[in-house]
């Protein structure tokens, strides 16, 4: 029984080591941010689909949101080039609901938009298709097949959806609109697909509040599905069964 | 020209005719002044707005489109179920249905955010929407009626008419079932959200129709100096007074059933008993003048001895008839969505207020231009073509008395 002959001991395979340790290292050091970050944001190419591997939603604690604060509506207006007008033909896709409760007399403040279904009654209705959902749960209006018609803003349980009276202008290049079509919150989805949170998010980030947490539901690490895990929260509307991705805690 | 091909006894009334088309062209050019002005500034010059999203446009065009496949009942009584006396208007009944569904979906059409869009809505369909396959509804419709009037004024066809009637029939109610779908689907409004919605609809739609056709065909026969035959008469007039009831029975059992629920009886009392328009045009316009007048007015004993008086009833079922597509469209959204129950709701989006909307010019103009385009199909149709009822008395003695 001759012990068998270990590497160490052969000063060739010594040399063949160190190189290619330092081979490895160098790959290594080369492809490990590019590894590193891709896990941390989760990012891809804007040429590759949204999967249903992810689902995009938001928590509402209605216990941090101010009654006064509506940092979260201008945040949207500036980001989607809204004009902020709030007469009845003007398009809110964000909006502060006050209600009180008519048994107890409890009060709340919330945002209201579109609260991106499962199950969007606005894409059933749409006759050709343009009121859509993506694979990551963002329900968005193709701008291109929109005949506006406004059957989906019948359908829409949350009045989230608004219509386009006249012609606009000094429009964000990123956040197309017209007149004529139907138009509703889109998560902010030219941010999210740079993995930047919705405006209203941030601004209420900012203001300190930090009442909305945005995320990825099917994440079970992520900031919004461990909120969602943890407290108590409810769908607006629930008894329609359309499984919002906005939730709200704290009514 | 038109003497031509003029098989009707009204070819002499040349300049009648013509002033027809002269005040039908008008309002045309009303409504396409509307189309062009509301295309170029957009709907802000509406009344129409995020909450009222639609207006007085939808109601002409639902009311026309609705009582479009109700006008083809007369039709289906006659080839269908072989009435003798239906049969001969069958003709005229068919062209109707065809005119009246032309005006209602112009009037969608040009009411559209997007009109020029209108190839999109013919090629991309959302198979889940009850609107795209209402789209492939009154495409069919208007295929299968036209070939349907093709059968009965073809000698050599003229055997195909009760199988391509009785599929006309079928074609029908499924449309109008597809229409009453539009406001049973929408789940979330307190105004909708019913499956009654879809046998309503074809009940007023019975209603509507023959009202149309009663009208129509009185003018037709004033204009030709004919008296419509006393039997023929009654039976339409009591036929009609049957739909009309029957619209009402439904009527009645939507807000009864609605106020066994909690939930539904803020909405009910906002409609029934509210201090607003729509409830005055539930009862007085709905209720009163498009049913009540009206079967009173068919039940009096005089009524099938004198024709203006169903004439005048018909009339009145028609405008009761806008009065319910108007309680029925408008009120429904003037209702505020409860986003909240138990809760009350403010917001800058007018949440938990009931919604306002008045109508401007535009809209109405807009809304007239259906009517028109039926009225000016009907005026071409029956001038260059054999529309007026033709009946063969002795038929209908033997079908009067085999009962």
């Amino acid at each position: 029984m001759s012990e068998p002959n270990r590497p160490e001991s052969n000063p060739e395979n010594g040399g063949r080591r160190t190189f290619m340790v330092a081979g490895a290292a160098v790959a290594g050091s080369a492809i490990a941010p590019g590894v590193m970050l891709y896990g941390i944001a989760q990012a891809k190419p804007a040429d590759e689909a949204v999967t249903d591997k992810t689902r995009w939603g938001m928590l509402v604690d209605t216990t941090k949101c101010n009654s006064g604060c509506t940092d979260c509506v201008t945040a949207c207006n500036t980001e989607n080039a809204l004009s902020g007008k709030t007469g009845p033909q003007d398009s809110q896709w964000i909006r502060k609901v006050e209600i009180k409760n008519l048994q107890t007399g409890a009060q709340n403040s919330l945002p209201m938009m579109c609260q991106h279904c499962e199950n969007p009654p606005c894409v059933d209705v749409c006759p050709t298709g343009a009121s859509m959902k993506r694979a990551d749960g963002i329900v968005l209006v193709d701008r291109h097949i929109c005949i506006g018609c406004r059957y989906c803003m019948m359908a829409c349980p949350y009045k989230a959806r608004s219509f386009v009276h006249e012609p606009l202008t000094e429009q964000n290049p990123e956040v197309p609109r017209g007149k004529g079509c139907v138009e509703s919150c889109t998560f902010c989805v030219q941010r999210v697909d740079r993995d930047e949170k919705p405006a209203c998010v941030e601004a209420c980030d900012k203001a300190g509040h930090k009442a909305l947490v945005f995320g990825d539901l099917n994440n079970p690490e992520s900031d919004v599905a461990k909120a969602v895990k943890a407290h108590a929260s409810t769908e607006v509307r629930g008894d329609l069964r359309l499984n919002t991705g906005v939730r709200y805690q704290g009514i | 020209m038109a003497n031509n091909v003029c098989l009707d006894r009204a070819c002499g009334k040349h300049s009648q005719f013509w002033t027809l088309l002269a005040l039908g062209g008008l309002v045309m050019l009303g409504t396409l002044s509307a189309f062009f002005y509301l295309e170029h500034h957009g709907h802000i010059e509406t009344g129409m707005n995020n909450q009222i999203v639609w207006g007085l446009p939808h109601v002409f065009a639902v009311f026309l489109i609705v009582a479009a496949s109700g006008v083809l009942n007369v039709a289906s009584i006659g080839s269908v179920f072989g009435k003798k006396m239906y049969k001969a208007r069958a003709p005229l009944s068919g062209m109707l249905a065809l005119a009246m569904l032309a005006g209602g979906l112009a009037v969608l059409v040009l009411d559209l955010g997007r009109p020029d869009r209108l190839i999109v809505a013919m090629t991309y369909y959302n198979f889940k929407s009850i609107f795209a396959w209402n789209m492939i509804f009154y495409n069919g419709f208007f295929a299968i009626v036209g070939l349907y009037l093709i059968t009965l004024m073809d000698h050599k066809l003229k055997p195909w008419s009760k199988p391509v009637g009785l599929l006309a029939f079928l074609w029908r109610l499924a449309l109008t079932t597809a229409t009453g779908s539009i406001f049973g689907f929408l789940v979330a409004r307190a105004g909708y959200n019913s499956a009654l919605y879809a046998p309503m609809f074809i009940i007023y739609s019975f209603a509507y129709g023959l009202a149309a056709f009663l009208v129509v065909q009185s003018v037709m026969y004033k204009w030709n100096n004919i008296a419509v035959d006393e039997r023929i008469l009654a039976r339409m007039k009591n036929l009609l007074a049957v739909f009309v009831a029957a619209g009402l029975y439904f009527t009645a059992v939507l807000h009864l059933t609605n106020l066994y629920f909690a939930k539904q009886w803020e909405f009910e009392r906002f409609l029934l008993a509210g201090d607003n328009v729509y409830t005055t045009l539930f009862w007085l316009g709905q209720v009163v003048v498009g049913g009540i007048v009206p079967l009173l007015m068919l039940f009096n004993s005089n009524a099938s001895k004198n024709p203006a008086i169903v004439f005048l009833a018909a009339l009145l079922v028609l405008v009761g008839g806008h009065a319910q597509m108007y309680v029925t469209i408008v009120g429904g959204q003037a209702f505020p969505l409860d986003l909240f129950p138990g809760y009350a709701e403010t917001s800058s989006f007018f949440d938990g207020v009931m919604h306002s909307y008045t109508p401007s010019i535009w809209e109405m103009m807009l809304g007239l231009g259906g009517i028109a385009t039926a009225f000016l199909i009907t005026t071409v149709a029956v001038r260059v073509l054999k529309f007026l009822p033709q009946d063969d008395f002795k038929e209908i003695e033997l079908e009067a008395k085999e009962g």
